[in-house]
């Protein structure tokens, strides 16, 4: 249950994806675009993917994270293109029995997401733009 | 050989295009692409990593590349 869209992305459909009659509770989490960075006010992000290579990426976590935690299912979408201030680049939704595996599963996912799967956001300000975390 | 890379992210503002095409010995492997790469575009010296993947995998410094793999260069990821 992942995808890697241009669209925008629902939150209740994500939802919808992992809810289950075993489920005691869905953790969800939606990355937003902010409007500030180190003092700097953004116009907007540009999301970029390897998209074969991040859907194949994200089925490792996820099948790590069942590994780790005792959760039901997963359901991982990820934004590419222009994202405008508020929108949502990424959206996680995990169902568990027990919510203390939810929630630690989901900041798993979404914190591994960050280091591994091959997708760049460019941060377009009134006066430039750059590739965020390129340099070190 | 000659072989096709896929760029991403700020590697193709390095390049300046989606694709690179490269000649390397036959016998090449993943380092020895980079380091032929690094050669080529010094741009490349300044991030904070580099790695390459083949056929969308994560590919260590002694893998061997074929002409019919699927290569491409990742930069610093930063999706979320």
């Amino acid at each position: 249950m992942i995808e890697v869209t241009n669209q925008p992305i629902d939150i209740m459909e994500q939802i919808k994806k992992v809810e289950s009659p075993d489920a005691g509770g869905i953790d969800v989490f939606i990355g937003t675009v902010r409007n500030r960075t180190r003092q700097k006010n953004v116009v907007a992000l540009e999301f970029e993917a390897y998209e074969k290579m991040a859907v194949s990426e994200l089925q490792k976590i996820i099948d790590t994270t069942k590994e780790k935690w005792p959760v039901l299912k997963i359901a991982v979408s990820h934004a590419v293109g222009r994202k405008n201030i508020g929108e949502l680049a990424v959206v996680i939704a995990v169902s568990a029995a027990h919510r203390d595996a939810a929630f630690q599963a989901c900041r798993y996912v979404i914190d591994t997401l960050k280091q591994t799967v091959p997708i760049w956001k460019k941060e377009i300000f009134d006066d430039g733009e750059v590739w965020v975390s390129a340099h070190p | 050989m000659r072989i096709s890379i896929l760029l991403f992210g700020i590697a193709k503002d390095i390049i300046g295009s989606k694709n690179l095409e490269i000649e390397v010995n036959e016998e090449c492997r993943v380092n020895d692409l980079k380091q032929e790469i690094l050669n080529q575009y010094p741009g490349f010296e300044n991030l904070k990593h580099l790695a390459i993947a083949v056929n969308n995998e994560y590919a260590r410094g002694e893998t061997s590349i074929k002409p019919s793999d699927e290569i491409a260069l990742i930069p610093p990821v930063s999706g979320g």
